[in-house]
């Protein structure tokens, strides 16, 4: 008996300490340290105010003449960091999770909530997130709500898109089809018998990268399952990171 | 004797070994071109083109027939298209190529970024000669197609092609900026539209459509959103406020005069009115376009060659369409300080022919640059959109004069707005003006539009921009932009900087080539001379 209380005790104070890992380990990176924003608090900010925050380096999308651009997220949303101040050097330590405090200025372009003017500094700290599925959101005031996070679009139909010849394409080069091979991929998927619109771009996914490629091979018709960046453009204009044609 | 030959070998290796590295370091420097006697019609030529589109796919499909069209022709020369939807991707990558020296044959461009290129020795081919060759040149006796003859070509839009007193690129197309104008909102705050705008008159009314009603709408609109007045290009309104105004910009030595008195007041001017809300940039907001079609915008200022995009029947559209509002547009000449006496700028895209070891193939590339200023080139991407031709031969010519006359027919080629912007241009051909070209000029003009977008931030953001501030900006943005680095007088136009003494290693290759070069001749004065004495021994014996 004294064998089996004392395993049982052994066993509580193993699975307590474990808790207590797990639950410290995301209660400190996700912490925010002194004068940050919360994402509520940042999403509640006026257009040009000063806003600091705190989040994980998602994806990166073009560095140049010491500027980087960034999607980057924490648990509760997204944030686009546009022409951040970045060295070169800087640029090759935000890898995918990277924690990073940024200081900067709320700004809104075409639609687009992002922070510019930024400033950053590296924690310590890691942090992938998972896509969440927005397939309901689409064509719903709810959609706005989860802007520049990694989403997942799921069991849509490629729909045709008119190239610059005005025949059908399962995409186009550039939104009207006036590009070529490494310019922006756009193409039409369908739910529900609605159709949106969405995008490989360049800067973020090149043309040699899989999604790139992917797109290209697309067939009017071909059901996919997306992953991307919920950018927005006088609407919402998702940045495709993935595609798998079922 | 023995050793001798042994000292020449290595010499001869040496020399083997620096010629090459001469040639590598040679290879930066392109021979000047000069023009052949004959095209060489028995090659074949493989021409790069690297070409700017509005995102405009029937814009890319002139490019492509003019190509084809081209090469049946020419079935020995063949084009390659590469296509860019921004000037600056273009610049960045042929400053990338010049150092790998493999710059395009054929490239759009504006005579800004060629006076960088030009820092290369040789690396843009002048063109005056060609311009003047009896068989090749403008209207030459040998080319297979009607070209304009050189007098043919607008003399203003090919004069802004030289540089240094040399020509340096062709004129492709030429534009202006236009303000497009929700003309229903502005009767409906009280005012009547004139004919010519001045700046007064646009902030006047930006400011007095601010009116908002107890829910925050605006009252002209309806809305919550509202910016009266947004200009697209930045540098292009603080370059075009200047010169109206008579202050400094650059001479056309490169001298920066850019940070002025007069600059300051202007900015301080501007800064009021992003303060309120009244006035926004496309930096700032967004498309100008946008906006106005969305009945959140009175004044959009933007090129004439962006007016298929501006108005509610815009046959380009960058907004869903239940944003759309109806009203009318009307379209004006940029605002004035001096109605009486309107300056507007003159941009649009040139096309320079670069450089080659081959001349040959530099003919062959200034063939096709040259058949981007026949008629069926000229006037069919002339009306893609609010374009004007570069060459009196395709102004004056039935199918461009019938294109003008049939304004509003319908709305797409004929789209009303599109129409009057050009006319817009071709009214005043002679009121617009372009800025000196020297190198570094294109930073200049970054820094003049980057003085307004920082204002308007900072207004946005809270703060006082007073005098301490602009004397914070301009020492800021000249550090930015490396203008404190220009030095006085201008790195001038002709890309002849002093570029300093030479570094160490260069100067030491140069004298261990110098020195081989000695040693040989000794070596074969060496052997000559003893060569004689051993005939003359011979002969003794």
């Amino acid at each position: 008996m004294k064998k089996f209380i004392a395993l049982i005790l052994a066993l509580l104070m193993v699975l307590s300490l474990a808790g207590c890992a797990a639950g410290g380990k995301d209660a400190d990176v996700f912490a925010k340290s002194e004068g940050t924003m919360t994402y509520a608090e940042y999403a509640a900010a006026p257009v040009d105010s000063q806003v600091t925050i705190e989040a994980f380096v998602q994806a990166k999308q073009s560095w140049w003449e010491d500027k980087a651009t960034v999607y980057a997220m924490d648990k509760d949303g997204g944030y686009f960091l546009y022409d951040m101040a970045c060295s070169e050097a800087d640029y090759e330590k935000l890898t995918q999770g990277a924690k990073i405090k940024v200081t900067g200025y709320k700004g809104e372009w075409a639609g687009e909530v992002e922070i510019m003017d930024a400033t950053f500094e590296l924690m310590d700290g890691s942090y992938v997130a998972e896509a969440v599925d927005a397939t309901a959101w689409l064509g719903t005031d709810e959609l706005i709500n989860h802007m520049n996070q990694f989403v997942a679009f799921k069991g849509m139909t490629i729909e045709p898109s008119t190239d610059a010849d005005g025949n059908e394409a399962a995409f186009l080069y550039n939104w009207d089809g006036s590009g070529e091979d490494g310019n922006d991929l756009y193409f039409n998927a369908s739910i529900n018998g609605q159709t949106y619109n969405f995008c490989v771009e360049s800067y973020l996914c090149d043309n040699t990268t899989d999604v790139y490629n992917a797109v290209e091979a697309l067939n009017i018709g071909d059901t996919v399952d997306m992953e991307g960046f919920l950018y927005w453009y006088e609407g919402a204009n998702p940045h495709v990171t993935s595609i798998t044609v079922k | 004797m023995k050793k001798l030959k042994r000292c020449a070998a290595l010499l001869l290796a040496l020399l083997t070994l620096c010629l090459p590295l001469s040639g590598c370091h040679g290879s930066r420097g392109l021979d000047a071109f000069t023009v052949p006697e004959a095209f060489d019609e028995t090659r074949d030529y493989e021409i790069t083109f690297w070409a700017k589109n509005d995102t405009n796919k029937t814009q890319t499909a002139i490019y492509e027939s003019a190509i084809a069209s081209f090469e049946s022709l020419y079935p020995n020369i063949h084009v390659t298209l590469r296509l860019y939807t921004d000037y600056g991707k273009i610049y960045n990558d042929v400053i990338t190529n010049i150092a790998t020296g493999t710059t395009p044959n054929v490239c759009i461009t504006y005579p800004d970024h060629i006076a960088t290129y030009m820092t290369g020795s040789n690396t843009v081919a002048p063109l005056d000669g060609l311009f003047a060759d009896a068989q090749y040149g403008l209207g030459g006796s040998a080319l297979r197609y009607d070209s304009p003859a050189y007098e043919e070509v607008v003399p203003q839009f090919l004069e802004e092609c030289a540089i240094g007193g040399q020509h340096y690129a062709i004129p492709y197309m030429r534009s202006t900026e236009a303000c497009y104008i929700n003309k229903t909102y502005v009767e409906a705050l009280g005012y009547e539209l004139p004919d010519a705008l001045t700046w007064d008159f646009i902030w006047e009314v930006s400011e007095a459509a601010l009116a908002q009603d107890a829910d925050g709408n605006y009252r002209v609109n309806g809305q919550k959103v509202l910016i009266p007045f947004i200009y697209k290009s930045t540098d292009n309104m603080m370059i075009q406020m200047l010169r109206q105004s008579g202050a400094g910009y650059s001479t056309d030595q490169g001298d920066i005069l850019l940070f002025n008195d007069d600059t300051a007041s202007l900015l301080t001017t501007i800064a009021q009115h992003a303060k309120t809300g009244a006035f926004s940039t496309f930096k700032i907001s967004s498309y100008p376009a946008n906006f106005l079609n969305a009945g959140q915008c009175i004044f959009a200022v933007d090129s004439t060659a962006g007016a298929t995009w501006m108005g509610s029947g815009a046959p380009l559209l960058d907004i869903s369409p239940d944003k759309l509002v109806q009203f009318e547009t009307a379209v004006r000449p940029i605002p004035q300080f001096d109605p009486d006496n309107p300056q507007m700028i003159s941009q649009g895209p040139s096309v320079c022919v670069f450089n080659k070891a081959d001349p040959q193939e530099v003919l062959a590339s200034w063939l096709f640059a040259q058949y981007l200023l026949t008629n069926d080139v000229q006037i069919a991407y002339a009306q893609t959109e609010g374009y004007v031709p570069v060459t009196l031969k395709a102004q004056q010519s039935d199918e461009y004069q019938d294109y003008l006359s049939r304004a509003g027919e319908d709305g797409s080629l004929h789209y009303a707005v599109k129409l009057q912007a050009t006319q817009l241009l071709l009214d005043h051909v002679g009121d617009t003006f372009t800025t000196p070209v020297f190198n570094g000029s294109a930073s200049l003009r970054d820094a003049a539009g980057q003085l307004i977008e920082n204002v308007c931030k900072s207004v946005r953001r809270g703060q006082v921009v007073d005098d301490a501030y602009l004397d914070s900006l301009y020492r800021d943005v000249s550090s930015l932009y490396r203008l404190d680095q220009l030095s006085s007088g201008g790195t001038a136009a002709a890309g002849k900087a002093d570029l300093g003494p030479l570094p160490f290693t260069a100067a030491a290759l140069l004298a261990a080539l110098g020195v081989t070069w000695v040693c040989i001749a000794l070596y074969v004065v060496f052997t000559a001379v003893k060569k004689k004495s051993l005939l003359k021994k011979g002969n003794a014996h």
